[in-house]
């Protein structure tokens, strides 16, 4: 992966970039990773005959004891418990359902065995999310911090993991920034 | 639930939406959400995203309940650590 580069224009522009075979599979991995997690949360809350019915779902109204989960599914607010607890109940379910979508959409678009990658505008979009859900994933994970130096020491157990983080970062800095020149 | 209930007298008390600093949203992808999400333009987007980095958090919307716990349901998709509260 060299970034990425755009090609064309209009509704013609696209978002190109090419994935070695490794990085593809290090990729899809945590991609495929994150999704386990939200349908385990979603597993955890199965949508009851009410649901069905009326096709207003409900989600929990707690916080996830996980902390990766928590920092994926946030509180709407830190001010009011009650209210926390509704907003949760009420846009879970769809917040889960947007995640998911968007890592699917990478799942499709990612060639099997690595290779070229070319997006439209749209699907950049998707790409940018779930990206970032896997680095908020990692990150929580890590516990990354703003002045986490570049190179931990070697025995720092988080060494060998923290280049895949970089590199994410990297790949999603660079979606970011060709993305913002098409408008 | 019913969290409006208790609130309905207070209903037109604008809330805002609070964009959070944390370690792992890039400085560019906070920017492109806010560009993207509110329609704001370039400059706006990056001076919230620089108040957001600096100050530990910003104000990116204003509004009634409604508007700003869809705003809050937008943020939280684009993966940003968004809370809502009265200003």
């Amino acid at each position: 992966m060299n970034g990425w580069k755009r090609s064309g224009r209009g509704a013609k522009a696209r978002l190109v970039a090419s994935l070695d075979p490794q990085e593809a599979a290090v990729l899809r991995g945590l991609v495929n990773e994150v999704q386990q997690m939200l349908a385990g949360r979603s597993a955890d809350n199965p949508a009851d005959e009410l649901a069905v019915l009326t096709g207003i779902r409900t989600g929990p109204s707690t916080r996830p004891t996980d902390r990766v989960l928590a920092r994926l599914l946030p509180d709407f607010t830190s001010e009011d418990a009650d209210l926390a607890a509704g907003l949760r109940s009420l846009h879970e379910p769809e917040l889960i359902e947007t995640k998911n979508a968007a890592a699917t959409l990478l799942l499709e678009t990612l060639p099997e065995g690595g290779g070229r990658i070319e997006l439209t505008p749209g699907q950049a979009d998707g790409w940018l999310a779930a990206l970032n859900d896997v680095r908020l994933a990692l990150g929580t994970a890590l516990d990354v911090s703003e002045d986490m130096p570049d190179d931990l020491p070697d025995d720092d157990p988080r060494a060998q993991h923290i280049g895949v983080y970089q590199w994410l970062t990297f790949v999603q800095d660079a979606l970011v920034q060709t993305r913002m020149q098409i408008r | 639930m019913e969290p409006d209930l208790a609130e309905a007298s207070v209903a037109d008390t604008p809330w805002q939406a609070i964009v959070w600093n944390d370690p792992v949203n890039l400085m560019s992808y906070v920017t492109y959400v806010l560009q993207k999400l509110f329609g704001y333009p370039e400059p706006k987007a990056t001076a919230l995203m620089l108040d957001v980095h600096h100050k530990g958090k910003a104000a990116v919307s204003s509004g009634d309940k409604d508007k700003i716990e869809a705003d809050v349901a937008k943020l939280h998709a684009a993966g940003l650590w968004a809370t809502m509260q009265r200003s």
